[in-house]
């Protein structure tokens, strides 16, 4: 696998898991940095599963909310699947506020959202 | 708490440049918990601190380090109180698009004054459109569903930067 520095990846099946380094993905140049190494799990690495567990993140605004978008639409472009676990209640409602939980499949836990795959 | 304690005010001046907003957050969410805030709270003034001060640095003063962002800051046990004002040319937040829209929903950007309307008593705008004040009151009656200002259209200028910002 490759190093990341925002996210630690690891496959489970044929699931890329992606877990966060960050517990605010906050400053611009994290984000740069969380979006690059995301987007590259899809464009480099080709992954066509992959499952964001959020645990562990206790905020997030609306430009980390921007490089999730811009990954769901490479993850379709590509044919692929993507979803979202064990997201806190905050940032949950950051997702319902903005309705964005119409556009991710949100799960409640990882488990859940594996077999949901 | 004497009087004098159970208030804590302070004005900032930030460069525009990416991250100077940790110089008003680190000290907000500090004053935010030592007033006894719980954290769902801490974490909606944050958010929408965070919005209004990136929106400020970046689509305001446009990430110009010669002009400043000011934000003032006042804390008390249920209620805080924010203003950020940039040296641009401000904008009409009335005339924004609803970033909910089904036609939309897929945008990168455009969700920040959203953001923080909802998890804010109080926002506003000054005619300009270059300084805003964004007001939390614990102790205020939480919005109804058919509130307008829910509905109330909002973006900012990200539209035609989107992904930068993003």
């Amino acid at each position: 696998m490759s190093q990341y520095r925002r996210i630690d990846v690891s496959k489970t099946g044929d699931v890329i898991l992606v877990r966060f380094q960050d517990k605010k993905i906050l400053d611009e140049s994290m984000i740069e940095e969380f979006g690059a190494e995301l987007f590259g799990l899809v464009d480099l690495d080709n992954r066509k599963a992959i499952l964001l567990n959020f645990d562990g993140v206790e905020f997030l605004g609306s430009a980390a909310l921007g490089k999730l978008i811009t990954l769901d639409r490479k993850v379709k472009s590509h044919k692929g699947r993507l979803k979202l676990s064990n997201i806190c209640p905050e940032i949950l409602e950051v997702f319902q506020v903005t309705k964005l939980n119409r556009v991710f499949d949100i799960r409640d836990g990882e488990a859940e959202a594996l077999a949901a795959f | 708490m004497s009087h004098e304690q159970q208030r804590w005010q302070h004005d900032f001046e930030l460069p525009s440049e990416r991250g100077s907003s940790r110089i008003v957050l680190d000290e907000l969410l500090s004053q935010l918990g030592r007033f006894g805030w719980e954290q769902s709270d801490i974490f909606g003034v944050h958010l929408a601190a965070e919005e209004a001060i990136v929106n400020a640095i970046l689509h305001g003063n446009q990430l110009d380090r010669s002009k400043m962002v000011r934000v003032t800051c006042e804390v008390s046990p249920r209620h805080v109180r924010l203003q950020v004002t940039d040296e641009g040319p401000g904008f009409k937040p009335e005339t924004v698009p609803d970033c909910t829209r089904e036609d939309r929903l897929d945008m990168p950007g455009g969700r920040g004054l959203l953001l923080m309307r909802s998890f804010m008593t109080t926002i506003e705008y000054n005619d300009r459109g270059n300084s805003v004040v964004l007001e939390k009151d614990l102790d205020a009656p939480p919005a109804s569903p058919d509130d307008d200002d829910a509905d109330e259209a909002v973006q900012d200028s990200a539209d035609t930067n989107a992904e930068g910002s993003a």
